[in-house]
């Protein structure tokens, strides 16, 4: 009875880990490196966050770049809120699929599904910081590099139209905190945004 | 025998005729019964708006039950599927980006519709702080995405004219589609093509978000537990006009039930009973058919109203089925026309002199009741006079009810043994009335509303919610042709700005948010510098921006393009939503433009949810030559309207009192015989009015006319028993008896269904002429002279 052969899913798991370790041979080489499986159970494990960020937009039709900062604040599993405060204030929240979204004093409001072509640069934050690995696969070719305790994603995306928009996003972190957002439009914009955690009680 | 068939042809003659009428006639339940038939200037502004203006047309639209998502859900298809139907000019849920084709439009025309354009922007300095604005907005969380923008439009103006188009107080949105203030329903609105006061295409209408919202309910997963309701004034007509008919028919077939057991009681034969009924039927179809010869609409009230005279116009055939004893006459009914006939038909002219003075109130509602009254009684004191008695078998008598005459008689005895207690009773009525003389009458039309209480709540509700277009307050601007129309919106609405600024106003619509008058497009388009000029301002604007003048020649093209291309009309807004917003704010009729400014009152503040009218007034200042401004609270104008309407119906009520005071006298010649008629009415009447006011009642228009259905009635009452005394002996004053009786209990059967009614009107009818007529018996009993002393 004790010396019962694996039952065909577990063969099945363990064939598909084998298949993802060939496929991502840095994080299955050297013990010490972080794997993408422990970086997404490391980033679930941290439900509410709240950093201050400062953005740098750089764009070929200006001649400097642009700087914004405020603050950034996540809850799990859907909740990402982004109140810029300086040049000028402005606050994004998002709730699973609502859009709410606050500046001159006037509200508006709208679905993630009304504007797809937003879906890219907030899909990648928030899929990350819940620790949402197949909620990344889904949507972009994730690369995954880490050297000890850091790590970078870099992000993909699968959907022609969205690749028409956004050619890469790169996230980097160590342990469970995201330090900067790379987002690099196919247009050329490019966005890096730095993120300094405030602990939270 | 031919001079007894002729009545017969002749009735069936009519009756034919008017069931052709009524079977052709239109019917409806809107508000048009309360508005005025002949109005002044103003007031015809009042009736075509809440006739046929943009409000008669809103449709609310509730979906509750089930989850947040599949309620969004069941909007956004449900608004797809409608926004297609010819039916609609448009159905807002919040759901989707502004269409393409709006965008295209404001684009294109940005120069023309961003009210952000004026000389001053294209300045030096207006320029600098203009693109430092749309560069700065480029960092912003979802400003990059509008960048494509920036070369060709630096100051930004296609995204303020689009942020112009968006209500100031936007309801809030849950998964794509706006939810109520709660967020348990999901809200849309619909408007409709048809006008609200036509009531048979709103009822189509209904039936098509209806019958679409259960198709995908059907086919769509999830959906099952979803509700739908409907809200608005056509919504509220077509389930006001299904219910006033459903309760009309339910009650009367009730009150005809309850009738025609009683009278089987009395008759002791089938053929009697209905026989007995004829007269009722009759005058209800005669009653019906001329109203809508009289008017060319029945309304939904007047039919309601038909239920109640089934109590009274029975009376008729009930004293000849009754009282009709053979004398010296071979028929029984030739003795009883001779002897008692003058007394019924004196009791006719009564009531006709009583709903006569309704035909002349402006009020087309109160009109309609006061001819279906009297072509309802006329029809059925005619053919009880005319063609029961053809219909009797020769040798028919009625059956002795002097048994039941004698225990009347017997109790009326001992009561009158307490007779010098009466003034007791008006005494302490007029006390009552004295007391709450402030409160007696209800002057708010919304007394009258078939609509109920939790389907008002519902409306208040989602208007509150949809941030909305309760226009309840609005400015309506008249001019003679659009252009004027527009023109005078903008200077009212920079005057409404002030007022918005300063906290007495949340907002308000305009049609030039649309459609700017040519004059101010020329204006803007006259703001734009000089393709060479441009660059030069430019050139010096940018420099300390990050930015090069050179990249900007896409906005140096477009301006200068700008300043030749056409100036917008009402045409090139077809097909979009600014053009289905111009559409209700500006409507061309009768070779004037009428432009609308819905107002909305401040959800909090000092100036919460009410609108200071004259204060909006006085901001207006003056209109110019040729155009008139109106600033109306629909809800007070149309209180005013009905307050006078009220006030009308009791002086043509008291001139209705005063004639029935003359025929009386002309009639028995005889002041005392005439005022002991009259006495036990106006008591009943004062009584009642006591009972209603003393139970926290205010009385309504149609307490009114409950109460001269009391006179009506009571009049016969009163007549009986003032010629009783020349009754030949005690069997035939004890069969006047049992036939007054049975008379008043189907009276009082009659009206007392009426008063389990839950449209308020039907409701307002019963309890007052139940509790009514059985005073009137009483006090005309207690009241009129003993037979002994006769």
């Amino acid at each position: 009875m004790s010396a019962r052969p694996p039952s065909f899913p577990r063969r099945a798991a363990f064939a598909a880990a084998l298949g993802a370790c060939l496929a991502l041979s840095a994080p299955c080489a050297s013990a010490a490196d972080i794997t993408l499986d422990e970086l997404m159970a490391r980033l679930q494990a941290r439900p509410h966050r709240h950093d201050t960020f400062t953005e740098r937009f750089t764009t070929k039709i200006l001649d400097r770049a642009l700087e914004s900062s405020g603050e950034l604040f996540y809850d799990a599993p859907a909740r990402l809120e982004k109140r810029t405060l300086t040049p000028r204030p402005e606050r994004l929240l998002l709730e699973h699929d609502a859009l709410m979204v606050e500046r001159h004093q006037r509200i508006y409001h709208a679905t993630l599904a009304e504007y797809p072509q937003l879906a890219p640069y907030i899909d990648s934050i928030r899929s990350t910081l819940a620790g949402d690995r197949a909620a990344l696969e889904r949507l972009f070719h994730v690369t995954f590099r880490s050297s000890g305790e850091d790590w970078s994603l870099v992000l993909v995306p699968i959907q022609a139209s969205t690749v028409a928009e956004v050619r890469e996003i790169r996230i980097d972190g160590t342990l469970d905190t995201v330090k900067t957002v790379s987002i690099e439009r196919a247009n050329g914009d490019r966005s890096l945004m730095t993120l300094t955690g405030i602990a939270t009680p | 025998m031919r001079g007894r068939t002729l009545p017969l042809l002749l009735w069936l003659a009519l009756l034919a005729g008017g069931a052709l009428v009524v079977a052709r006639a239109r019917f409806t339940a809107d508000m048009s019964a309360f508005l005025p038939a002949h109005p002044t200037a103003e007031q015809r502004l009042l009736v075509d708006e809440l006739r046929d203006g943009m409000a008669s047309r809103l449709i609310l639209v509730a979906i509750d039950g089930g989850d947040a998502a599949a309620r969004a859900r069941a909007s956004i298809e449900l608004a797809r599927q409608l926004g297609a139907s010819p039916a609609f000019v448009s159905v807002a849920n919040g759901a989707g980006p502004a269409p393409a084709a709006d965008k295209a439009l404001v684009f294109q025309n940005r120069y023309l519709l961003s009210d952000q354009v004026s000389a001053s922007r294209f300045t030096v300095a207006g320029l600098r702080r203009a693109i430092g604005e749309s560069i700065e907005s480029l960092a912003s969380a979802t400003g990059f995405l509008a960048n494509d923008l920036l070369l060709p439009d630096p100051t930004g103006e296609t995204l303020a004219a689009l942020e112009q188009l968006i209500p100031r107080n936007a309801p809030r949105s849950e998964g794509g589609a706006w939810v109520s203030r709660d967020g348990s329903e999901a809200v849309l609105v619909a408007r409709t093509r048809a006008a609200g006061s036509d009531t048979d295409a709103q009822e189509r209408t209904i039936g098509l978000i209806r019958s679409t919202f259960e198709s995908i309910r059907a086919r769509e997963a999830g959906l099952h537990a979803l509700e739908l309701r409907m809200t608005g004034p056509g919504a509220f007509a077509v389930s006001a006009r299904a219910t006033i008919i459903q309760q009309a028919v339910r009650l009367s077939v009730l009150s005809s039930v309850l009738i025609t057991v009683l009278l089987a009681v009395v008759y002791r034969s089938l053929g009697t009973v209905l026989l007995g009924l004829l007269p009722v039927a009759s005058g209800a179809l005669a009653g019906t058919a001329a109203v809508a010869l009289g008017f060319g609409v029945v309304h939904g009230i007047t039919l309601g109203f038909g239920v109640t005279l089934i109590g009274e116009s029975v009376d008729y055939s009930i004293y000849l089925l009754i009282q009709a004893r053979r004398g010296s006459e071979v028929r029984a009914t030739d003795a009883w026309i001779r002897s008692l006939w003058p007394t019924v038909r004196l009791g006719l002219l009564t009531s006709l002199c009583g709903f006569a003075s309704l035909l002349p109130s402006g009020f087309p509602g109160l009109a309609q009741l006061g001819l279906y009254s009297m072509a309802g009684l006329v029809s059925a004191a005619l053919v009880t006079r005319f063609v029961l008695p053809v219909l009797l078998p020769e040798q028919w008598v009625a059956r002795p009810v002097t048994a039941i005459g004698g225990r009347i008689a017997r109790v009326l005895a001992a009561l009158r043994r307490y007779r010098r207690l009466l003034w007791l009773i008006p005494l302490a009525a007029g006390v009552i009335v004295f007391v709450r003389r402030d409160r007696v009458w209800n002057r708010d039309l919304a007394a009258l509303s078939p609509v109920s209480l939790a389907d008002q709540a519902l409306d208040g509700r989602l208007r509150g919610s949809l941030g909305a277009p309760d226009v309840r307050d609005l400015i309506v601007i008249s001019a003679p042709d659009a252009q004027g129309a527009l023109a005078a919106a903008e200077g009212v609405g920079q005057r409404l700005d002030a007022l918005v600024d300063a906290g007495e106003l949340a907002g308000f619509e305009t049609p030039a948010r649309y459609l700017p008058s040519l004059a101010r497009q020329r204006e803007r388009r006259a703001a734009l510098p000089e393709a060479a000029e441009l660059r030069a301002r430019l050139l010096e604007a940018v420099a300390p921006l990050p930015i090069q003048a050179a990249r900007l020649e896409p906005f140096v093209t477009a301006a200068e393009q700008a300043r030749t291309a056409p100036l917008l009309d009402r045409a090139a807004l077809a097909g979009t939503s600014l053009g289905a917003g111009l559409d209700a704010l500006l409507v061309e009729r009768a070779g004037r433009a009428v432009a609308l400014m819905p107002l909305s009152a401040p959800s909090a503040g000092p100036h919460a949810s009410s609108i200071d009218t004259d204060r909006v007034r006085a901001a207006l200042g003056t209109a110019p030559p040729g155009v008139s401004v109106l600033v109306i609270d629909l809800k007070h104008e149309s209180d005013a309207l009905y307050a006078n309407y009220l006030t009308e119906a009791i002086r043509l009520s008291a001139l209705g009192l005063v004639a029935i005071l003359l025929l009386l006298l002309v009639a028995l010649r005889s002041v005392p015989r005439t005022l002991r008629v009259v006495a036990p009415l106006v008591m009943a009447v004062l009584v009642v009015i006591a009972l209603l006011v003393g139970t926290g009642h205010s009385l309504t228009i149609l307490h009114l006319i409950g109460l001269l259905l009391i006179v009506a009635v009571g009049s016969n009452y009163a007549l009986f028993f003032d010629r009783r005394h020349a009754a030949s002996d005690a069997a035939e004053r004890a069969t006047m008896l049992a036939s007054l009786f049975v008379a008043n209990l189907a009276t009082v059967l009659g009206f007392g269904i009426l008063a389990l009614s839950s449209v308020p009107v039907l409701a307002a009818l019963g309890t007052t002429v139940a509790p009514g007529a059985l005073a009137a018996l009483i006090f005309s009993a207690l009241m009129a002279k003993s037979p002994e002393q006769a």
